[in-house]
């Protein structure tokens, strides 16, 4: 196996919020590597930072101390370069627009070519399954098939990173499964490095080759575990000992740093 | 639609039934005042007859005022000073020119509200300043200044007009530019949206809803500014002039005409702007 290549990198990172109950540490001294091509999982109680780290990533918070690189570059030239997709935890379709539009959005915003904009429309469609839907309204679709849009629209300019925050967190388990299999599936079709904050144990375990699990006051990284399950994951693979065990790992892992409050 | 006729009508019933029952006690005064100067007695239909057909009644019927809106619309000539037509016509282009007027400084003032921090804390307590001073006041001082400039006509009526429309489409579109949540916002940066692409592609359309609300309210104010803008300067074509000649001659019917009028007028041109919401929403996919 060939050595590959860094794709986020974060050193001493730091980040102070000031507010008026006085400063809260969302970060302190978080050092990670992410790799092309890792599925990188952030699983914590609220308030650990997780969020704020993707959003860090994302050039939208500022950190106070340390370094971020996001392929190599600051994540403002990052962000200028469009080198990653962003999926919130809400869809946020807008509504005036079909999915086909919403779709199109980005890529308006980015001066793609009118020709190639139908066409990419076409191939996100495709990968999210949501082919032929591309005349609805949003309104019309079920919350699970907007968030697919929503994923579909992240990937539309085609950046090889993809950041997502909790994006099925407001979904029921049967949903919820559904789009973690299918990710997987775009994941390995695609190529891509996703960082994927979750508060699900049973989802960072089962979608990604890397847990990062972290804890809050001040948020920080207590254990990074390096998946040992196979690429190729059923959604049975949930009750193998291999995944009990990497999701015991995690839940002690979240344990210890509570232990310390 | 067709649900709310029934309930509509019975109120338009219930309300002419009123309107009847008013005339004769507000007209009967003065039919006694005639029966008593010329000996007669007055049974129960001559005088219900007399309240419901005198010539400047306290308050006419409304087959009075019906049959003079008639007159004064079908029966005379567009061009004729007496048509209501013509006078409705004056007021309602001063009407539209001071809601366009208004509607695009509402629109001018929100966006600057909405992307200029000075202006935020600067503008907004200006412009609700502005409408605590009543109109009839400053109305003729308006008019006046125009005029020492060499500005007449319908130029004036139509500043009013916008004095008041534009207050309404300030603060809904001050409301509907920022209507984008944060995430929505947040979402933008990550695509490297620039500010224009931000206003014309999140927040222009998603402000549409409040516009529409304010438009209503605005075109409303404009047709009362317009009104308004015709009675203290000596008018002499519109509804509002039609309305002061009314006073000073007593010519109650005149007045009432003019008044239903106008208020014809009001429903029509918000029922306008309410189609074209409903044209506009839809086709937007937000109805």
């Amino acid at each position: 196996m060939t050595e590959k290549q860094s794709v986020i990198s974060a050193r001493n990172l730091d980040l102070t919020f000031q507010t008026n109950d006085g400063p809260v540490h969302a970060l302190k001294d978080v050092n990670l590597e992410i790799k092309d091509g890792d599925f990188v999982s952030f699983i914590g109680p609220s308030g650990c930072g997780k969020t704020t780290f993707l959003r860090v990533m994302a050039d939208l918070e500022q950190p106070t101390g340390g370094t971020v690189t996001v392929n190599g570059v600051s994540p403002e030239e990052a962000r200028r370069q469009r080198a990653y997709g962003y999926v919130f935890q809400a869809a946020g379709l807008y509504p005036w627009r079909t999915i086909g539009g919403n779709i199109r959005l980005p890529l308006e915003i980015m001066g793609v070519p009118k020709s190639e904009q139908a066409e990419r429309v076409n191939r996100v469609l495709e990968l999210v399954e949501l082919a032929g839907f591309e005349k609805k309204f949003p309104w019309q679709l079920s919350g699970g098939m907007q968030q697919r849009a929503s994923i579909a629209r992240a990937l539309s300019f085609d950046a090889d990173i993809l950041l997502m925050d909790e994006p099925f967190g407001a979904l029921d388990e049967i949903v919820r499964d559904h789009l973690n299999e299918q990710l997987l599936h775009l994941w390995e079709r695609t190529g891509k490095t996703i960082a994927f904050v979750t508060h699900s144990i049973p989802e960072a375990v089962y979608l990604s080759t890397k847990i990062v699990v972290m804890s809050p006051r001040p948020g920080r990284i207590t254990d990074v575990i390096d998946s040992p399950l196979p690429k190729d994951r059923p959604l049975d693979i949930r009750d193998t000992p291999e995944f009990l065990e990497v999701a015991h790992r995690v839940r002690e892992g979240l344990r210890a740093g509570h232990q310390d409050d | 639609m067709r649900r709310s006729v029934v309930p509509v009508l019975t109120v338009v019933g219930f309300l002419l039934v009123l309107w009847y029952a008013a005339a004769i006690w507000l007209n009967a005064p003065w039919a006694y005042d005639k029966a008593t100067r010329s000996g007669e007695v007055l049974t129960t239909s001559t005088l219900v007859a007399d309240t419901w057909s005198q010539e400047k009644p306290k308050l006419p019927a409304p087959h009075q005022v019906g049959k003079e809106i008639w007159k004064t619309t079908v029966e005379k000539k567009i061009t004729s000073k007496r048509s209501l037509i013509y006078h409705s016509w004056v007021t309602l282009s001063a009407t539209l020119l001071g809601f366009v007027m208004g509607t695009g400084l509402g629109i001018l003032l929100a966006v600057g509200i909405v992307y200029n921090r000075t202006m935020d804390m600067s503008v907004m307590p200006w412009v609700i300043a502005s409408q605590t001073i009543p109109i009839l006041a400053i109305a003729p001082m308006i008019i006046v200044v125009l005029n020492a400039v060499g500005i007449s006509g319908l130029l004036p009526k139509a500043m009013i007009s916008m004095y008041l429309s534009f207050f309404p489409v300030v603060v809904g579109m001050v409301k509907g530019l920022r209507s984008p949540d944060q995430m929505q916002l947040d979402q933008m940066r990550t695509w490297f949206a620039s500010k224009s692409q931000t206003f014309w592609k999140l927040r222009l359309p998603a402000s549409m809803p409040y516009l529409f609300t304010s438009l209503k309210i605005g075109m409303a104010a404009s047709l009362v500014g317009a009104i308004v803008g015709e009675l203290p300067t000596g008018a002499v074509a519109g509804l509002g002039a039609r309305l002061l000649a009314g006073s000073y001659y007593g010519q109650t019917i005149q007045i009432w005409s003019a008044l239903l009028m106008a208020a014809a007028l009001a429903a029509s041109l918000v029922g306008i702007i309410g189609i074209i919401q409903r044209v506009t929403l839809k086709r937007m996919g937000m109805a």
